[in-house]
């Protein structure tokens, strides 16, 4: 059962965005988030979205993974929809009770589901794409310039990286601690919820146990190999920023002016 | 009485690009009372195909039945069934999570529903097994043993199950000699005087030939060899190399002094008499002249 979790949900693959420089990546996703929020019309939806599936058609991603990132915030995309067409004033279409429906409301709620749905595909598509290592690399060198002002970009991205690297390491442990306690007769999935996280003790004890264990010999290990933090580090893959990465963040920032155009500009 | 696979191959991580198939169409039939070892390298898919033998893992095709049952489903039966099978995983001591080494060896047994003098009963029985004195160790704290003694612990909480087969994944990993020594008396104990049927895997040939009855060689999730060790010896040893195995140092040191036409018994597995072979020909040689 926990081998169904996708880490870190990356999709291995040799396409276009898997190729691009995460630093860009990471710049592109933000750029564009903000430029979806330009998009209120349905000339301006239609341009989000062809951009938004253009990039999901270059990643050669299987469809099924959108489906996939959208379905555990799905109680949200319901919730925003529900709030903005029962609570929007305007032409009432239909009457119940203290329900209304109006016309502005079903309008408004589409938009802002269907904007928060291109957010999530989106920024899906930077985590299916990259790796959780090249990610933390990102992230690391983009906070580099912040570090003088006190902010620790290396240690920060370290302990991401050591998160990262042992969360299937404590879910393959879970898993062997799980499939032992079950072999002397123990139950997590069946009983009150009460039950159920009294049942959890069994599993819980020795997890954290080891973890506790694993940090230890972790700390002395990297001690013995002289670790002292971030200063004079040097990598064994550096990050290559590449014309493709130009491209990228090109297209992005061309689709966003079209949008602030279009709205600012036409009023479309 | 008996564990039967038919079949069974195993895929994991299905319908992900991580899918690996970890077991091939294996059949294997394990009679009750065999004592069996399990070797294959890293990855042959040992450690998969004993977690079908107590429904920790379902085949995803195939069956596994146990004394007659097949272990998919959640019946009563196929329950009682499961627990008929004894598992003691790789380092079994990280399981551990009472507060007092009696109460942690009673975690099975009360799981089991059995009533309080019956889940004692079995406390006890099962630390006298591993040489751990109730009176002294049972209200001690399970985190304060030596990485031997918790591993008794654990192995103890497996046996308070009552299992009809006991499955033992590297029971010796990470001991010294003496600790494997006291592991493995405690496992042929349990063998020859409560009848278990013992399913080991290990990949130390040398202990599997002192103690087995029964080889089976795993190779890239099939059944490579399967048979009685001494004659896989004698027969294969080209297939097992192929395994990335080999016959224990002590059989290839006695087939190189047999083939140097020294007699020596080749089907010795204990030192010792190999030893007293050694020496007995060394007499007769030295009276000789």
């Amino acid at each position: 059962m926990l081998s169904n979790i996708t880490i870190g949900q990356y999709f291995p693959g040799d396409s276009v965005l898997h190729r691009m420089d995460p630093r860009a990546k990471i710049i592109a996703t933000m750029i564009f988030i903000i430029a979806i929020f330009f998009a209120d019309s349905l000339v301006t939806y239609s341009i989000v979205a062809a951009f938004t599936f253009g990039c999901l058609g270059l990643s050669r991603l299987p469809v099924r993974l959108v489906w996939l990132s959208i379905k555990p915030l799905w109680i949200i995309i319901v919730f925003t929809l529900a709030i903005h067409v029962f609570t929007t004033p305007g032409e009432y279409l239909f009457t119940y009770g203290w329900l209304h429906i109006s016309r502005e409301g079903l309008n408004l709620g589409g938009l802002m589901a269907g904007r928060l749905i291109f957010l999530i595909v989106f920024s899906s598509l930077l985590t299916y794409t990259t790796s959780p290592i090249r990610l933390t690399d990102g992230i690391e060198r983009l906070l580099n310039p912040w570090k003088r002002f006190g902010v620790p970009a290396h240690e920060l991205a370290m302990m991401m990286t050591i998160a990262l690297r042992f969360i299937p390491t404590l879910l393959e442990e879970t898993d062997r601690i799980m499939k032992a306690q079950e072999s002397r007769g123990a139950d997590f999935t069946t009983g009150s919820l009460l039950k159920r996280a009294k049942n959890m003790v069994p599993l819980l004890v020795p997890l954290f146990i080891s973890a506790f264990r694993r940090a230890d010999e972790l700390a002395v290990a990297m001690e013995s190999r002289c670790y002292r933090g971030g200063e004079g580090r040097t990598r064994l893959k550096e990050l290559q920023y590449s014309q493709l990465d130009t491209y990228g963040i090109g297209a992005v920032v061309l689709v966003s002016v079209v949008l602030a155009v279009l709205r600012w500009g036409f009023g479309i | 009485m008996s564990i039967q696979l038919e079949h069974v191959t195993y895929t994991y991580g299905q319908g992900t690009p991580f899918e690996k198939t970890a077991l091939y169409d294996v059949n294997l039939t394990i009679h009750e009372g065999e004592f069996v070892g399990i070797i294959g390298h890293t990855g042959s898919g040992k450690s998969t195909l004993v977690q079908h033998l107590n429904g920790l893992l379902h085949p995803t095709s195939g069956t596994v039945t146990v004394n007659g049952v097949d272990l998919v489903g959640k019946t009563e039966e196929v329950k009682q069934t499961r627990h008929k099978v004894g598992m003691v995983f790789q380092y079994p001591e990280h399981q551990l999570f009472e507060e007092t080494i009696a109460k942690d060896i009673a975690f099975g047994p009360k799981n089991l529903g059995f009533d309080e003098a019956e889940v004692e009963r079995r406390v006890r029985e099962a630390m006298q097994f591993v040489g751990l004195d109730y009176d002294t160790y049972a209200e001690r704290s399970p985190f304060h043993l030596s990485g031997g003694q918790m591993r008794r612990v654990a192995i103890a909480g497996v046996i308070a199950l009552d299992p009809d087969y006991l499955i033992l994944d590297e029971p010796s990993a990470g001991l010294d000699p003496f600790g494997r020594e006291e592991i493995f008396g405690e496992i042929v104990k349990l063998h020859k005087e409560k009848g278990i049927t013992v399913i080991l895997v290990s990949h130390n040939m040398e202990d599997i030939s002192r103690m087995a009855n029964r080889l089976i060689v795993m190779h890239q999730g099939q059944v490579l060899l399967d048979g009685n060790p001494i004659e896989i010896f004698h027969n294969d040893r080209e297939k097992l190399q192929s395994a990335g195995v080999d016959v224990p140092p002590l059989s290839q040191t006695l087939q190189a002094l047999a083939e140097r036409n020294i007699p020596v018994n080749i089907d010795r597995v204990h030192v010792n008499e190999a030893v007293a072979d050694i020496y007995d020909y060394l007499k007769e040689v030295h009276h000789a002249k």
